[in-house]
């Protein structure tokens, strides 16, 4: 058999399964249209009463392919946001206001969590009063000549 | 860090800013499968949170366990451990030996008599208890020792939980379940088994978090497993499920049906009989999971699964042979196979007799 003759044939064992396509995407399984509808009843409190709202997508039995379809399908917004604490999170708003994306990573670099958050701002970009009160004392000492 | 700190005056004194600590609230969050909106109580209970003592013992297993736990991330292990909880005695993982080793656990027990939690990996033998000793002591003698001053027991892994592959038939060595050593040994301490082959490294992390945040055991279903994990159904929860529904089945691991990713119920997918958290929490820092790969559900976190008589067998054709192979028997005049059968389910019922004595 040739090298090719070889490597076509390999192709055809079906070791995993990974649809390519949106339409194969589509066909596999439909959790990414009742995880929007989520999203909208979401943005919907939102506006109406102010209360956010935190997904987990490790909680959704996801097939292969669909966190991508997920994302693609929140597109991207106005807002990114690289933090570190304890490891990086990548944050950015989605192209519907309100909605955003949030990856948190530890210090290895694997991902911990991956959520879709509803919210004017989400929560862990707010400073926080503790650190608020860490940074003032901090200031007030290097104003006064205590630390460089 | 001292027994008496809190985990959030820890983390203050080492400089980790309150971003950090609700990011790692929200992956605990996460990681005990509670919803998002409780991320406020966990930060609230893990702040305030005691180090809890750990006694780790190993008895008949592969360490398998030990290495899923290892491959934990979130949050990770070293974390979790000299952070969170202290894990006092851990064979595998610590660095002391020998004579050390057993003082360190003998302390550990002295001085947390009634407080430490017990995590156990492996069955015991119980046949003759000299199959599996540890410095000189049988695995049966150390755990009984251990479980009178331990606060809770959890089981980590199939083997510690329901018996496991030390226990299948026909069972050379009496491998028993911790359940059923601490009944013959007439202690009562609360269990929780965690079971898998191994368990998802989550599952057995969350256990210890909800114990350190909560300073309580989560809610247990009928099996002593805790329902955050095993409350839901692989089957239900399984991403091929609308191919069961369609009628949409792989046939064989090489056919058209297992290339476009359809249910692998005829191929032996135990999903249906299966409680675990595979199908969501996933394995591999979430990458995917057996029936993901290809493979159906072995149900390796049921009691039982490794004598359920084939991990290829459809559940529909019974534990020993379905109508299908005792019918293709029959018409080829083969008596001599029926025989066999007989002989096959008379071997299984003697084993099993004698698996109880």
């Amino acid at each position: 058999m040739s090298h090719d003759g070889a490597n076509d044939a390999l192709k055809t064992i079906g070791v995993k399964v990974e649809p390519t396509s949106p339409e194969e995407i589509d066909a596999f399984t439909l959790n990414v249209v009742p995880l929007l509808h989520e999203v909208k009843h979401a943005l919907q409190r939102l506006l109406e009463t102010g209360e956010p709202t935190t997904i987990d997508l490790g909680s959704i039995p996801l097939a292969p392919g669909e966190f991508e379809k997920i994302d693609a399908a929140l597109g991207t917004g106005e807002v990114k946001v690289a933090l570190e604490a304890m490891g990086p999170s990548q944050i950015y708003e989605t192209q519907f206001s309100g909605v955003w994306r949030v990856t948190h990573f530890n210090a290895a670099n694997e991902i911990v969590g991956r959520y879709v958050e509803v919210s004017r701002m989400p929560e862990i970009l707010l400073a926080q009063e503790t650190d608020v009160r860490v940074g003032l004392d901090l200031l007030s000492r290097k104003l006064s000549g205590e630390t460089d | 860090m001292r027994k008496e700190q809190t985990l959030g005056e820890v983390l203050a004194a080492n400089g980790v800013s309150r971003r950090g600590f609700m990011k790692f609230v929200a992956a605990t969050t996460s990681l005990m499968a509670l919803p998002p909106s409780m991320i406020g109580k966990v930060a609230h209970a893990l702040e305030n949170a005691k180090r809890p003592s750990v006694i780790w013992l190993p008895f008949q297993e592969c360490t398998g366990c030990t290495e899923s736990l290892t491959r934990s991330h979130a949050p990770s292990l070293e974390g979790l451990i000299f952070d969170t909880v202290s894990l006092d005695y851990q064979e595998t993982i610590m660095a002391a030996a020998g004579h050390q080793a057993e003082e360190a656990l003998a302390e550990t027990m002295k001085a947390n008599f009634g407080k430490y939690l017990l995590a156990v990996d492996g069955s015991i033998p119980t046949k003759d208890k000299a199959y599996s000793c540890i410095g000189g002591k049988s695995n049966y003698d150390v755990f009984v020792e251990a479980a009178k001053g331990a606060a809770a027991i959890v089981c980590v892994g199939t083997c510690s939980s329901f018996g496991g592959i030390p226990a299948a038939l026909p069972n050379p060595t009496g491998a028993r379940s911790v359940t059923e050593v601490l009944k013959e040994a007439g202690i009562d301490k609360p269990v929780i088994n965690v079971p898998g082959c191994p368990p998802i490294p989550t599952s057995i992390t969350g256990v210890l978090a909800q114990y350190l945040t909560f300073g309580q055991l989560p809610e247990l279903d009928h099996l002593n497993r805790p329902k955050a994990f095993y409350g839901q159904n692989i089957h239900d929860r399984c991403y091929r499920r609308p191919f069961y529904e369609r009628g949409e089945f792989a046939e064989t691991f090489d056919d058209e049906g297992a290339k476009k990713g359809w249910c692998l119920f005829k191929v032996g997918c135990k999903g249906p009989v299966t409680y675990n958290a595979c199908a969501t929490v996933k394995w591999n820092n979430g990458a995917g999971w057996p029936v993901e790969g290809g493979h159906g559900c072995l149900g390796c976190s049921e009691p039982g699964f490794w004598d359920w008589g084939g991990f290829y067998k459809p559940l529909s054709q019974g534990q020993w042979g379905g109508w299908k192979t005792l019918g293709v028997a029959a018409a080829a005049g083969a008596a001599i196979g029926l025989a066999s059968v007989a002989v096959t389910r008379s071997r299984q019922a003697k084993a099993r007799e004698e698996a109880k004595v």
